[in-house]
């Protein structure tokens, strides 16, 4: 009788909803460079997205390589209803922009989810590719629509002011608005999760045959939950649309639909806060590494990969399985191995960065920029001996601690969850 | 009707590429039931690794050695990658296969740059095979459709008529029966996801110089394969070949159709000019609808036939 619970005043989740109002209203305030604030409108507004994509990944067991159809034709119907508020002064506040963007996101859903959830599984997934590619495609054949090359731009000051004073032309009111609706969005999508509906789309993943034997369509809950989805992923679009006052083809394109998937999964499907993780990860791979580096989408390629196939339950999933240990409070006795495993970690990024940069260089640079490449204060020559053989090095040290972490981690994870184990029994 | 030929013998050969490339696909498919996303990194691999070798032996050793590499690396693929998550499922499969195309991606980045490379025709091969109403058709064009015929009658004995064939073909739908029997399923599993691999290595080889060797050229192929296999329905390789031409011969028709809705409504009298409602969607030449071809015809099987042309279940 586990299942059932009544707390008319749950005192962890004011804390944790509370603590996360808390946070997003002083965000901009630890970060108040300009660049920090948009970074951030950027992370709030990709959190809704992968948000809602794991409405579909984690909780209904559907993997879409099409997401982006969603959030980015949510963003061009937003962007057209932006003009015609600051062109043809159609009565509709900017703050509900998000809305329309949504409903339009819904209505795709409708349109494009009627065929795609015919199927599930890995069928499911083909075709959502190729309805993507099918809108993509569409993208470049209705310019006045879609608007080419260029994309559609705009000017979000549009519109009467909200109160008088809030006209979102400083990044900080926008910053406010997609805060608002992302605390909005998550806590609807939260609630989703409780309601019958969130509830059979899990048994919908877990096992569609008990699903249905207990009478309800999957094809139907599917259907639902994709409708749902899309209206979240088309706020999502209406908020970027805001955000940066440009909706191009880029948005609706496959590559916009495989990142969303790839940070979804980074940060974990198997829990609500994951994607959320995800999308902060986001902010830090698109926009701080591919400024820094050539070969970030090596590196991201390389760490979804790896999380694949050692981690598949994500960051957030990591983060799950010190619960039990935080709880019985003894973690402090799994940290000197998780110590070493960091430090293997940290000894074999020493080592495959250069490498990888060095290669890059190579293959990209080198031709213009001589065999000499700056890293890190040195110059590296990228033909010569020294750097390979110390890369080599670092590896094999590296792959040592590994193995060696490995063994300490399992034997001391073994021995504190062996003990947690018993002790509760008795 | 010198359009007409020419366009058909284009349009099979490039249907027979597709064959090529979705053959492993459905073969990987239907028995391990893995979608390979990867797949057409494979055949871009394929093509780079044939520009490679073809510069040091010359393209006959490269049509060789590069799809035998390409498998290579697909059966290390399988026996190192997804066997690890094959037990968490499908879903965790394909999410691999999905990252692995990003690293090939910019693995070819990596070693080869961001441009194409200049993997061309042999010299053996450069030359018109016949001219039809003044048109030529290349030998290289005739070559690939020999290669492709050759491989599918290579496939088709292979699990027809041999012993591993049809051990294959047991593991498929008993794979605990051939276990039982002591045959290693698991290294049969690799063999097949190896030898798809390698197909689709070969298509690179003969594509690649028949079209052209760029990092995108994964991406270009990869969802229409998807389609491919999705059309003639999932595992069914007979299904793949129909779907393969149907969709090779439709999209080369299609690039070369300059016609529209405005021309139709013309030929039965109705004028359709700029004020009429929808001008944009009727303006529209076939084709400017080419490359949404392939999808449009997904749609519509997956409405009126889910299973696809020959598939036998669906799911």
């Amino acid at each position: 009788m586990a299942a059932i619970r009544f707390q008319p005043i749950n005192l962890a989740r004011w804390i944790i909803w509370g603590g996360f109002a808390l946070l997003l209203i002083i965000m901009p305030h630890l970060f108040h460079q300009g660049f920090a604030l948009t970074l951030l409108c950027q992370i709030g507004t990709i959190m809704i997205f992968s948000l809602s994509f794991n409405m579909l990944l984690g909780q209904a067991g559907m993997l879409s390589f099409g997401h982006a159809v969603y959030s980015g034709l949510g963003a061009y119907i937003a962007i057209h209803t932006l003009n015609l508020i600051g062109k043809n002064g159609l009565p509709f506040p900017v703050t509900l922009l998000p809305l329309v963007g949504g409903v339009a996101g819904a209505f795709f859903g409708v349109l494009f989810g009627y065929v795609t959830t015919k199927k599930s599984g890995t069928p499911f997934a083909m075709i959502t590719l190729g309805i993507g590619e099918l809108v993509a495609a569409m993208a470049l054949m209705f310019p006045d629509f879609f608007g080419g090359e260029g994309g559609i731009s705009t000017n979000r000051v549009a519109g009467k002011p909200l109160l008088g004073v809030i006209t979102y032309g400083p990044q900080i009111q926008v910053y406010y608005l997609v805060a608002a609706w992302l605390f909005l969005c998550t806590a609807a999508m939260y609630a989703y999760t409780q309601t019958p509906l969130g509830r059979i789309a899990n048994a919908v993943r877990d096992n569609p045959e008990r699903a249905e034997f207990i009478g309800y369509e999957t094809q139907r809950v599917r259907y639902l939950v994709l409708i749902l989805s899309g209206f979240f992923a088309g706020v999502s679009g209406g908020l970027a649309s805001i955000n940066f006052e440009i909706v191009s083809a880029e948005n609706v394109s496959a590559i916009r639909s495989g990142t969303v998937l790839l940070f979804t999964f980074i940060g974990g499907v198997g829990f609500f806060f994951g994607p959320m993780i995800g999308a902060v990860l986001f902010g830090l791979f698109i926009v701080v590494l591919a400024t820094i580096t050539n070969a970030w989408l090596f590196y991201l390629g390389l760490f979804f990969v790896l999380m694949v196939m050692y981690c598949p339950g994500g960051i957030a999933g990591l983060i799950m399985m010190q619960m039990p240990l935080l709880r019985a409070r003894r973690l402090k006795e799994m940290l000197p191995s998780y110590g070493i495993a960091l430090a293997a970690g940290l000894v074999l990024l020493a080592a495959l960065i250069p490498a990888v940069e060095m290669l890059y260089y190579h293959s990209l640079e080198s031709a213009s920029g001589g065999p000499e490449m700056k890293f890190l204060g040195t110059q590296l020559n990228v033909l010569s001996a020294p750097p390979w053989i110390g890369v080599a090095v670092l590896a094999v040290a590296g792959f040592a601690l590994l193995a060696v972490a490995r063994r300490k981690v399992r034997a001391q994870w073994d021995k504190v969850m062996g003990e947690i184990a018993s002790g509760g029994l008795s | 009707m010198e359009f007409f030929l020419i366009s058909m013998l284009n349009g099979v050969s490039y249907g027979l590429l597709l064959f090529m490339l979705s053959s492993g696909l459905t073969l990987i498919f239907s028995m391990m039931g893995v979608l390979n996303f990867a797949h057409a990194s494979f055949y871009m691999l394929g093509a780079y690794f044939a520009y490679q070798t073809s510069l040091k032996v010359g393209f006959w050793w490269a049509l060789l050695i590069a799809p035998l590499a390409v498998g290579v690396i697909g059966a290390l693929v399988e026996r190192f990658m997804l066997r690890r998550v094959h037990k968490f499922g499908h879903v965790p499969e394909l999410l691999l296969t999905f990252g692995l195309a990003y690293l090939v991606e910019e693995f070819v980045h990596l070693v080869w740059g961001r441009s194409s490379v200049d993997y061309k025709v042999p010299a053996a091969l450069d030359h018109p095979l016949f001219t039809l109403y003044g048109t030529t058709f290349p030998a290289y064009r005739g070559f690939m459709m020999g290669v492709a015929l050759l491989m599918l009658l290579a496939i088709y004995l292979l699990l027809k008529r041999t012993r591993i064939g049809m051990v294959i073909q047991a593991s498929l739908t008993h794979p605990d029966t051939v276990e039982a029997l002591g045959h290693n399923v698991p290294r049969v599993f690799m063999l097949v996801f190896g030898g798809g691999c390698a197909l689709a290595g070969l298509a690179g080889v003969i594509g690649g110089n028949a079209f052209v060797t760029e990092p995108g050229m994964a991406a270009a192929v990869g969802s229409i394969v998807f389609v491919v296999a999705v059309v003639g329905g999932m595992g069914s390789l007979a299904g793949a070949f129909v779907a393969s031409l149907l969709i090779g011969i439709i999209q080369t028709f299609a690039v070369a159709l300059d016609y529209s809705f405005v021309n139709l409504a013309a030929l039965v009298g109705v004028a359709i000019t700029p004020q009429t409602p929808l001008y944009v969607v009727w303006k529209l030449t076939i084709a400017q609808v080419a490359p949404i071809m392939p999808y449009l015809f997904l749609v519509l099987i997956l409405i009126f036939r889910p299973r696809g042309l020959m598939g036998t279940r669906e799911g």
